[in-house]
């Protein structure tokens, strides 16, 4: 049953009604992944490399196809040799040939975890029985771990043919940048303006660091998933748990190379993306795994899968610059950056260049940012991906200039902050945006107002900036003749969106929004959408469905005009009602005329389709975060004692979600900050691939989270709306490092800060402090 | 005539200069003009026709999707950027 509330000239919009999917999912009706079954249906599995880096001389399957029960296997050789070409796959840039060498090893494994066979078999044991029945010859290489192994000029090589390339990767030999040699450096890009040196000059302090981060996994608690069926007369169905169902069709294609309209993908419920469900690791295996056997494949990640094979986000390596006068105001930033991509191009190097310092107003600067192979999984997109880790090196940098200039660091941001107008780091402008309204909203909270007391106790603060996603929704918005609507979109529900969807609708409409039923359907059903992903869903998926709503009641008003013998431009709808414009003509509600439908013309369906823009300018999103934390001196554990996060986003269609994505966000930040990383031994292979190792934090490890809403409506969309889901964990790391140096005095420059990080830099600091006061002596 | 300010790694194309001035009612006739200023300069941004997957393009503070397409304006100020995407 609905809850609404009016709220201002809005009458759904901006309530919190009990969202539709919810029962279903606290019953465990809901239907995930792994909870789909079909007649005859094959278990695969997947065997995976247990080196780092190793050429593969022979891999031998006769044994394994001989078990009984088996009754396919595939290797690279069932593939088709894909070309490498870059495409445009929703908000994806995608090398199809690295991809495809992704998702199955052909002549060499790049990582721990990476594919070199899959077996189909009558039940999972038989299976993983079988993998180890696979005799794989390798010559085992020298894995390199890190960017700034990789970096080095005597690095080992991952792939030969890449070369260093602006903004891209290539892998055509002698192209036009730099030595034709082969490099771990498959791509560099800069941003400069201004006079860097005479910024420098004119600072009366200036602060330089460098800083590392720990690769961190997006943590979703469902692992991937693909039911694939592959029918005899070539057209494949998949079944799976993904951010984008119409990526899923466009990557198998590219990877199987089958026209795209043979695929139909159908999306599950989804336990959690974060990112990391925007491309493909088993729905192309599953499907040609289906293809060779006749019959139904279904394939689940274990965890230890998921933490060795799927990607994770970037390590990095930071270096940052800057100075300030000494009334607080930044005349110049150099920052260098290096993430780590994994063992194929495609790190978040541009955008984590693109957005650090972004809140601010910078006139000098120059950054420079390199995507950097290295053998571990292949990263993908997690939350505002590069973001966070160049905030953390960033913002540390600030607070550690606003302390040197003794300002207050949210007074520090709001002298430099950024507004409508300034130029983002990589030039274009600012349309209007809310930065300022968060800093402001965290300097004027009971939070930040409160005293923070007792030993080893510090607060601090940090900023941050993303983009949001527009790119391409499709909606359908039915009437039915009870009066009930139903809205169809291809948009994967992660975070509420049905409900907001619904809202939307019955706003526009003048119903209840029990009467709304919003669904998500397979690529056969509906038209284009992309992923969802890049906190596009609300914005984007949302104008489809403002405009759909508005075709149907466009349409309805003509039904109306219909009945009472009338022009439609003489039907007005208001209060709800459909109205004749000048005489006493009984007003109509939507389900009063709904029941009219079939003998004013046949069923009323809204459409809309519509490109709400690239990734960029799509009404920005900014937040500020306040953290309190309080270190124990003997073990150098952290634990949070107050978090709070302000971020501007735009209008809150439905504010419980809204501040829902600001408390996840925040809290993956946090278990950024503190705790997450992947532990790889000298030889390359990952150690803690299950999730009581790698440690996220849980309900027990957090406060709750003040969520501040602040709303500077976006001009360009109809409802003010921005993105909403990812900005909120790009400025944790930085606050909780903040923190931490003013309750204990060290300024943390790794990731995470954990409790053996954390303390080695406490007993650094003793001992230097010991031997400086010997010396004095 | 359209500003365009040109990324700093393609600056030795255009002798340094961050900011160039070039002709073209839309994108595809603006990288045509800039070619004929600053040979080689399109091939880093244009392949088989058609704006290049990994490079993005914002006119006027907006980001186009319309590629070569995209209308361009007198005054219009135009950045090329790497192409992004979200999480």
């Amino acid at each position: 049953m609905s809850q609404s509330s009016p709220n201002g000239s809005f009458r759904v919009i901006g309530s919190r009604p009990i969202r539709p999917d919810g029962v279903d999912k606290v019953t465990g009706r809901a239907l995930y992944g792994a909870d789909y079954a079909l007649p005859g249906m094959l278990h695969g599995c997947v065997l995976r490399s247990p080196y780092a880096h190793a050429r593969i001389k022979s891999i031998d399957i006769t044994k394994a196809l001989k078990h009984p029960g088996v009754k396919a296997i595939v290797t690279a050789e069932d593939f088709p040799e894909v070309k490498g070409v870059m495409a445009q796959v929703g908000e994806l840039t995608v090398n199809t040939h690295y991809l495809s060498l992704n998702i199955m090893a052909r002549e060499k494994v790049l990582y721990d975890g990476h594919a070199v066979a899959a077996v189909a078999a009558t039940s999972r044991h038989i299976a993983q029985e079988a993998l180890e029945l696979i005799e794989v010859e390798y010559e085992v290489l020298q894995p390199v771990m890190t960017a700034e192994e990789a970096m080095k000029p005597d690095a080992p090589i991952l792939l030969e043919e890449l070369r260093t390339k602006l903004m891209e990767h290539r892998t055509d030999p002698g192209s036009l940048e730099g030595p034709d040699r082969a490099s771990n450096v498959p791509g560099h890009i800069r941003f400069e303006r201004g006079d860097l040196a005479a910024g420098f000059r004119s600072a009366d302090f200036i602060v330089e660091r460098e800083f590392t981060t720990a690769a961190v996994h997006q943590g979703y608690i469902e692992p991937q998933n693909a039911l694939a069926l592959w029918s005899p007369d070539g057209h494949v169905t998949i079944y799976c748990s993904t951010q984008g169902s119409f990526n899923v069709r466009t990557l198998t294609s590219s990877v199987l190379c089958i026209p795209e309209g043979t695929i139909r993908v159908v999306p599950a419920e989804i336990g959690g993306g974060f990112g990391g469900k925007t491309t493909v690791y088993l729905e192309p295996v599953a499907a040609l795994l289906s293809k060779k056997s006749g019959r139904p494949v279904k394939m689940v990640m274990t965890r230890g899968e998921v933490l060795r094979a799927t990607g994770p986000t970037s390590g990095t390596k930071m270096k940052v610059k800057m100075g300030a006068t000494r009334d607080g105001k930044i005349t110049a930033a150099e920052v260098w950056l290096a993430y780590e991509a994994g063992a194929f191009p495609g790190s978040p190097f541009a955008p984590g260049a693109m957005c650090t310092l972004g809140p601010y107003v910078l006139e000098n600067l120059r950054i420079d940012s390199f995507d950097v192979v290295v053998n571990r999984p292949k990263v993908a997109a997690y939350r505002a991906p590069g973001s966070p880790a160049s905030a953390f090196a960033c913002e540390t940098v600030i607070d550690e200039l606003a302390e040197k200039c003794g300002i207050d660091p949210l007074e520090f941001r709001i002298r430099n902050a950024a507004h409508e107008g300034t130029p983002q780091p990589a030039g274009p402008p600012f349309k209007k945006i809310g930065f300022v309204e968060t800093i402001e909203a965290i300097r004027d909270s009971d939070h930040y107002r409160s005293k923070i007391e007792g030993p080893n106790r510090g607060r601090g603060v940090a900023a941050g900036f993303w983009f949001n996603g527009g790119l391409q929704s499709s909606a359908t918005v039915n009437i039915h003749t009870d009066g009930t609507v139903s809205v169809v979109t291809g948009s994967v529900d992660i975070g509420g969106t049905r409900a907001v969807q619904a809202m939307i609708a019955a706003e526009v409409l003048g119903v209840e929004m029990d009467d709304v039923r919003a669904l998500v359907t397979d690529t056969d059903a509906t038209g284009h959408t992309d992923v969802t992903g890049g906190s596009r869903i609300a914005l984007a998926t949302g104008m489809a469905v403002y405009e759909a709503a508005h075709d149907a009641l466009t349409q309805l008003k003509a039904r109306a005009a219909k009945l009472w013998e009338k022009k439609p431009e003489e039907v007005s709808f208001n209060n709800r009602t459909f109205n004749a414009i000048g005489n006493g003509v009984p007003p109509l509600t939507l389900k009063q005329l709904a029941s009219r439908l079939a003998r004013t013309g046949g069923p009323v369906t809204g459409r809309a389709a519509l490109n709400a823009g690239a990734i960029g300018a799509v009404g920005n999103a900014f937040a500020t975060v306040c953290v309190d934390v309080e270190v124990d001196p003997d073990t150098a554990k952290v634990r949070i004692l107050r978090c709070t996060i302000a971020q501007d986003v735009g209008r809150a269609l439905h504010p419980s979600y809204v501040e829902g994505q600001m408390q996840g966000a925040m809290a993956q930040g946090i278990g950024w900050a503190l705790n997450e990383e992947y532990f790889y031994d000298q030889k390359g292979v990952l150690r803690n691939s299950g999730l009581l190792d790698y440690r996220m934090p849980t309900c027990l490890d957090l406060p709750m989270i003040e969520a501040l809403i602040v709303e500077v409506a976006n001009p360009n969309h109809p409802l003010g709306v921005r993105g909403v889901g990812e900005v909120g964990i790009v400025p944790p790391m930085a606050a909780v490092a903040n923190a931490i140096y003013r309750a204990i005095g060290v300024r943390m420059t790794e990731l995470p800060m954990s409790p053996p990080h954390l303390l080695k830099a406490v007993l650094e600091r003793r001992n230097l402090a010991v031997t400086e006061a010997a010396a004095a002596d | 005539m359209a500003t365009v300010v040109i990324p700093a790694l393609l600056r030795k194309f255009t002798d340094g200069k961050d900011r160039v001035t070039a002709n073209g009612r839309n994108l595809g006739q603006l990288v045509d003009d800039l070619e004929r200023q600053f040979p080689g300069l399109r091939e880093q941004l244009i392949e088989d026709g058609e704006v290049k997957p990994s490079v993005a393009v914002s006119i006027d503070g907006d980001m186009g999707t319309a590629g070569v397409l995209e209308p361009v304006r007198e005054s219009s100020e135009v950045f090329f950027l790497p192409a992004i995407g979200g999480g």
